[in-house]
């Protein structure tokens, strides 16, 4: 049977994004196909047998943000969804001291005091702030923003009613948004913490994936962004799902072709056709054009723009916009097979401690301090590591006693001065490996496996710009009203029958689903609307 | 005083939250650690190890013991072949359920039942002049599951007959130097075996068992994890889901076979000729249609779960500790007509659970039903519909 080259609509990009809007278009009853560059589907959330029998998610590897409500509606519970809890959080020094924090409050609060009676207290007012936070600015975040150019009474009443709804919070609760949305994580976690180690471990979340330090004004934003996730209700909970993020993408696949969407592996798109102002197909690198009334592209701002159109078609002013969205990734991940759990001092031969996020990041000196290398455009030399030994949590990971192990860093950015990331890879690898060294010791004596993947892989293989986790910046110029430009953040495009799904617009990155879900509600809307 | 199961050294090395319940008259742990749910997954994605040695195990034995259990259970163990098993229960002469429990045959003349409740003198009075003999070995033998999909990979290392053994079979095996029953049973609704082992050879089977699983992550998992697995299988519990008849003050704490969602096991009846406890009075039960409730389960509208929290301004609650109670079920007329006596936020199906007892008429899978929440001492309902049992049935449990 010859492929089908006639759709309803066509999906570019079969990341996160692109599977959750080609399905709900699917479930909508559109005949949709999903293309996909590579030979497998994710995008960034991929889990690769990259040496055997130990599975690698070889760029994100956690689940927090994903909106419940896709669960339900794309029925993934039918698929084989499955989020694995991660009871613990494991933070060390590199002189043997730690924090181990698990599911129980007050055990928690025994072991913080070892370290500081005022910040065991401190943790339990600073999770009910950020509960709080997350809870009141839940709805603005779970709804299509207003487009703030728009002259059309509607919008301009959604825009009211976001100040009556921010008006009506409580007003310390609209401080600490205020507070976050502003400031840095640094001042906010100085007001409640006093131990180098707690601060370290909960600034964390406010740099990741962003070309901010703690005490970068902003920071307090990307931290209030990576609270808005949960797990089982549990807000701010991450989980590791069944086979990595791979595991999950793969659920989102199944779910997609169960509502009736063809996804089509190895087709790489060159551009979109269109005609008379509207977009009627794509045309694939290879040549072969397919035709579809509705074309969405699940790829960053930059490539949906600037390269799979033609920017003379767009207006000026969004192409300006385009060009100035900041990118400048600057994490890469080092994972590794290793031969069995790694030893830690005082807690030698236990593992529990290995079950969720394993934080290096003592504090907020030692997270500044590798901040400042990336200002003058250099990988850290002792950078902030993010672990994460999946396998032991899901045994499906690795071989029996053998150990899985992904490491996030931060901060390598995308330019280096006087260098470049092909040059750099087996530097950055061992700078990482030393640093793993110092907390772990014996920990390069366990590697059977390492795989770097710098920025620029992380563009060169997802083709995410400048190696951008989140498809552009989570600053506030570039967030909500903004994202990914003034008067386009509602998943249109200049171009009618052009949309934009991918992580680049509202909310944003993190494998939340959130814009493949609302774009689709917006492209069913027009449709709706036109007949 | 309170008796300790035959892997107590080992249960009780590997508490370390002091949790501990009276099971049966055995001490039981909760929760080995201080996540109970991490426990739960280690059922449903590597393999978890549970001490059931607790309930009660009466050895059958005697030329007659066929025809005596033929007698006592509401299901036909004829059908139970030497090397297999039965989940089976048994009632009274009015037809309700006194209790339910799993039957090992392991030849023609010998079987093991297991029951959560005493039941010696119940089964000694009925035996009269039958070549039967009942032995109450409860504090003989231990019993510990392997529950999760790793289960069998596991095991067969072990013991390789483990590979063919079908499900609700039994074989007898060696694990060490240690002569064992492995069945393939348990309370989970996963893939998962029990090995019944003498209590002196108990610890050393434990030993030997995680020498193997726990490079796989397999841990021991306490009561709570159990009995979330459990509600997600859609297996019911005696105390909980039902009363035993024998102790119950009324007929509404009483329920039949069929009202309880175990009809299936009289299935055969019009073909089967014992003459069994309550056999006359279920008949009657089908014949006149007075079956009073069905077992359901019944699936929470998530979105109204979190519109009535919302409502009420506090985080809507997904915990994923079960909640044996009764909340009341209603109809769109808000008339009373059933209650969920098991409840749970099923991590696998990603919403609120119950194993619910509603009247027939409102028993039709997506019946769409309210259930009373209880949200700061104020009662609200959400919508929740009829759905199947059990929520949650990998391939992997029979396969």
């Amino acid at each position: 049977m010859p492929a089908k080259k006639k759709f309803d609509a066509i999906v570019i990009g079969g990341g996160h994004n692109g599977l959750v809007n080609g399905a709900y278009l699917a479930k909508a009853g559109l005949s949709t196909l999903i293309l996909e560059r590579r030979h497998l589907v994710g995008g960034a959330a991929i889990t690769e047998e990259l040496h055997p029998g130990f599975s690698f998610t070889t760029f994100s590897y956690a689940l927090s943000l994903l909106r419940p409500e896709i669960i339900h509606e794309l029925e993934l519970t039918k698929h084989g969804f499955m989020p694995l809890l991660m009871p613990s959080t494991f933070a060390p020094t590199e002189d043997g001291d730690y924090i181990l924090l698990g599911q129980d409050k007050n055990e928690n609060h025994h072991e913080i005091s070892r370290h500081s009676p005022h910040d065991a207290d401190a943790y339990d007012a600073y999770g009910h702030m950020m509960e709080q936070v997350v809870h009141a600015i839940r709805p603005l975040m779970d709804s299509i923003p207003p487009d703030i150019t728009s002259k059309d009474p509607e919008e301009r009443a959604r825009m009211a009613a976001i100040g009556s709804y921010l008006a009506d919070l409580p007003p310390g609760v609209l401080h600490d948004l205020i507070r976050l949305m502003t400031g840095s994580a640094a001042d906010i976690l100085e007001d409640y913490f006093e131990s180098d180690l707690m601060q370290g471990l909960l600034a964390s979340s406010g740099i990741i994936g962003t070309k901010v330090g703690p005490r970068s004004q902003g920071s307090g934003l990307v931290l209030l962004y990576h609270s808005f996730g949960e797990h089982d209700g549990a807000y701010g909970a991450w989980a590791f799902h069944k086979g990595g993020n791979g595991g999950f993408t793969q659920v989102l696949a199944r779910a997609a072709e169960s509502f009736g969407a063809e996804i089509r592996l190895e087709s790489p798109v060159d551009h979109v056709i269109t005609k008379n102002g509207r977009a009627t197909g794509v045309v694939l690198e290879d040549g072969a054009e397919l035709e579809a009334k509705i074309v969405v592209s699940a790829v960053d701002p930059r490539r949906t723009f600037m390269q799979l159109v033609d920017p003379r078609e767009l207006p000026t002013d969004l192409v300006e916009n385009i060009r100035r969205f900041k990118f400048q990734g600057t994490s890469a991940k080092v994972n590794f097979a290793l031969d069995a759990n790694p030893n830690y001092p005082g807690l030698e031969g236990r593992s529990d401690q290995y079950r969720g996020f394993i934080n290096m990041g003592p504090s907020l000196d030692y997270l500044e301090r590798a901040f400042d290398d990336a200002k003058y455009g250099w990988y850290s030399q002792k950078p902030y590591i993010d672990g994460c030994i999946q396998s032991n949590v899901d045994p499906d990971m690795a071989p029996p006693g053998k150990a899985v192990m992904s490491c996030f860093i931060q901060y390598a950015p995308y330019h280096l001065k006087e260098s470049d990331w092909d040059t750099e890879r087996d530097r950055f690898g061992d700078v990482v490996q030393k640093t793993l060294e110092g907390f772990f010791p014996g920990f390069g004596d366990l590697v059977l496996h390492r795989e770097v993947v710098t920025p620029l892989d992380i563009e060169r293989v997802v083709g995410l710009t400048e190696g951008n986790i989140f498809a552009g910046e989570f600053l506030a110029p570039q967030m909500f009203f903004f994202r990914p430009a003034p008067g386009w953040n509602q998943y249109r495009t200049p171009i009618e029958g052009y949309y934009q799904c991918g992580s680049g617009t509202h909310p944003g990155g993190c494998v939340m689903g959130a814009p493949g879900r609302f774009a689709s509600q917006q492209i069913l809307g027009d449709l709706e609307k036109k007949k | 005083m309170i008796r300790e199961t035959p892997f107590h050294p080992r249960t009780s090395e590997a508490n370390k939250t002091g949790l501990w319940s009276h099971w049966s008259g055995y001490l039981a742990t909760d929760r080995y650690q201080m996540s109970d749910k991490f426990e739960y997954f280690a059922i449903r994605n590597s393999a978890a190890v549970i001490d059931t040695s607790p309930l009660y195990k009466y050895r059958i034995i005697g030329s007659d013991a066929e025809r005596f259990l033929a007698g006592v259970l509401a299901r036909d163990i004829r059908k139970c072949r030497p090397g297999q098993a039965h989940y089976t229960v048994w009632c009274d002469d009015d037809g309700w359920v006194v209790e339910d429990g799993v039957v090992l045959r392991h030849s023609d003349d010998e079987f093991l039942l297991t029951a959560a409740e005493p039941n010696m003198a119940f089964l000694q009075d009925l035996a009269g002049q039958m070549a039967v003999q009942i032995e109450d070995v409860s504090n003989d033998f231990g019993a510990l599951a392997l529950q999760g999909p790793y289960a069998r990979e596991i095991l067969k290392q072990l013991a390789p007959e483990m590979e063919e053994i079908g499900y609700f079979h039994l074989t007898p095996a060696k694990v060490g130097n240690a002569a064992v029953t492995i069945s393939r049973t348990g309370y989970t609704g996963d893939l998962g075996y029990e090995i019944w082992v003498e209590r002196d050879d108990a610890v050393g089977v434990w030993d030997t068992l995680f020498e193997v699983a726990a490079p796989y992550g397999v841990i021991p998992a306490g009561q709570t994890a159990l009995l979330i697995a459990r509600i997600e299988a859609g297996l019911v519990l005696i105390d909980v889901d039902f009363y035993s008849a024998r102790y119950a003050w009324n007929d509404d704490q009483r329920t039949t076979p069929h009202e309880l969602g175990l009809g299936w096991m009289l299935r055969d009846l019009a073909s089967d000729d014992r003459a069994f406890i309550g056999r006359r009075a279920i008949e009657r039960e089908l014949a006149d249609a007075t079956s009073r409730w069905k077992t359901v389960g019944i699936m929470v509208d998530y979105e109204d779960w979190n519109r009535v929290f919302n409502e009420r301004g506090v985080i809507p609650p997904k915990d994923h500790t079960p909640e044996h109670g009764g909340m009341m079920i209603y109809d769109e007329k808000l008339e009373r007509i059933g209650y969920t006596p098991s409840f749970v936020y099923s991590p696998m199906a990603q919403r609120h659970v119950g194993i619910a007892r509603v009247r027939p008429e409102h028993a039709a899978l997506g019946t769409e039903l309210s259930l009373e929440v209880t949200i700061d001492h104020r009662y609200d309902v959400v919508k929740a519909n009829v759905s199947r049992l059990p929520f949650f049935n990998p391939p992997r449990k029979t396969a």
